[in-house]
């Protein structure tokens, strides 16, 4: 125990480094996915088939590729292709794509979850689409979709480990360097898991809040 | 000011409005009567375009009534519509869903808004309930705030689909009484209702539908007094002596 304490004053600031990286391709990689995923549930609950349609093969795409194949895609074929990407702007945008196509259809699912009436109401009094979409729908959307969304930021700040596999220095690419330096793999992956847990209690808390307000109303 | 002229309408194989002619004057109350399933919300839903027509016409103040035409707008800002169930926006108070169209359709200033918008509140008898929220309201109260963000688009007519149907009974005449007084007005209303009393007191004219078509109509008192039509007689009959 006195060992681990040990290790643990030497190795947190190096951690920490990492730590900071996982934070930084978490919330970016959380914008990305947030923005994507709203474009593909618009596009899905517009009415125009067309867009329905390519929304919904973006989705299926998207789901059906690994995540750590997409980022090997976006950092070693795109340059090939004309298009190069630092390491963490890859991580950013492949684990957002990945994970927009959660995201759209957890919107995607709050958004037919308001009663159809509220549409009628809203085009009743002249509201366009996107006008009933902006002060009516999302706006109730938003309770409905928050805690299955928590859960996703949970998820994303576990998987932004996978942006190790493209030279992306964070928590868990860190802990590796140090471990196989060092060959105290104990002390290290232990402190690792602990940093990730102390990460992730304050969203778990968070989705619980979001759980109990939604059941409020 | 509102015209209809042998519109028909299908769900897939059932058609529920069979070649629909009728036509509502400036400052008239018409009752749409008849049996549930008969099309009467149906012809309402296709006035405001929120339900298309296959065929026929309708046309409000001239305009044809198309619901993928821009013009549409122009015609919902004219002629607004109170639902069974309100559809008031829970996320909003009353007052905010009053100004809401006010606000953001027709863009008026909104110092305007809220006082015309607290006029109207008022108006329905819910001046106090301005900051209440739809589910701290009682089916009655919500059902009037609804009048009032019809109201508060400034409409020539307004269109009631089974405003009292969802309502428990005592909170019934609270919100018939905001519809008469708007009548006094002179307010242009079409209102599907089952209140054969509002109908006979308050309406000038009453349709009664049956099947898709309009079997019976004439002045309110000498319809439900006397109906013709041996249809109009049995509903009339079972609506008012269901034992």
């Amino acid at each position: 125990m006195e060992k681990f304490a040990r290790d643990a004053v030497e190795f947190l600031p190096i951690l920490l480094n990492g730590v900071a990286l996982t934070i930084i391709v978490t919330l970016g990689s959380l914008v990305v996915s947030t923005l994507l995923g709203l474009i593909w549930a618009m596009m899905r609950v517009s009415g125009i088939r067309t867009l329905s349609w390519v929304s919904a093969a973006l989705i299926n795409m998207i789901r059906g590729i690994p995540i750590i194949v997409l980022l090997f895609y976006l950092y070693f074929v795109m340059p090939d292709l004309g298009v190069s990407l630092t390491a963490l702007q890859a991580a950013i945008i492949g684990l957002g794509v990945a994970y927009s196509a959660y995201q759209a259809e957890n919107f995607r699912a709050g958004i037919e979850a308001i009663d159809k009436g509220q549409i009628e109401a809203a085009q009743a009094i002249g509201m366009s689409w996107w006008l009933t979409m902006r002060r009516v729908i999302l706006p109730q959307a938003v309770r409905i979709v928050l805690p299955p969304y928590g859960n996703v930021m949970i998820m994303m700040l576990k998987d932004s480990s996978q942006a190790s596999t493209i030279t992306v220095a964070e928590l868990a690419l860190q802990g590796k360097l140090i471990a196989s330096s060092t060959f105290k793999n104990t002390s290290v992956f232990t402190l690792v898991a602990l940093m990730y847990l102390t990460m992730s209690i304050p969203l778990i808390l968070l989705v619980r809040h979001f759980e109990k307000r939604a059941s409020h109303r | 000011m509102i015209e209809l002229a042998d519109v028909h309408k299908r769900f897939g194989r059932n058609e529920v409005l069979k070649g629909i002619t009728a036509s509502v004057e400036k400052g008239e109350v018409v009752c749409i009567i008849g049996p549930s399933g008969s099309g009467k919300s149906t012809i309402l839903r296709c006035i405001n375009g929120l339900e298309s027509y296959d065929s026929g016409a309708i046309h409000v103040e001239g305009l044809r009534v198309d619901r993928d035409s821009r013009s549409i707008v122009a015609i919902r800002t004219q002629v607004s519509m109170v639902f069974q169930r309100f559809n008031l926006f829970p996320h909003r108070t009353a007052l905010e869903n009053v100004i809401e169209g006010p606000l953001f359709v027709k863009k008026e200033p909104r110092s305007e808004a809220i006082a015309r918008g607290r006029a109207l509140l008022a108006r329905v008898g819910l001046a106090d309930k301005a900051d209440a929220h739809p589910r701290q309201l009682s089916g009655g109260q919500q059902q009037r705030v609804a009048i009032a963000r019809a109201l508060a688009m400034q409409p020539k007519a307004i269109l009631f689909d089974e405003p009292t149907s969802a309502l428990d009974p005592e909170l019934v005449g609270e919100v018939l009484s905001v519809m008469r007084k708007l009548a006094d007005d002179g307010m242009t209303m079409v209102v599907v209702t089952h209140e054969m009393g509002f109908a006979r007191e308050v309406a000038d004219r009453v349709l009664f539908i049956d099947g898709g078509v309009i079997v019976e109509q004439g002045p309110a008192k000498s319809l439900l007094n006397q109906p013709q039509h041996p249809r109009t007689q049995d509903f009339l009959r079972r609506v008012l002596h269901p034992l």
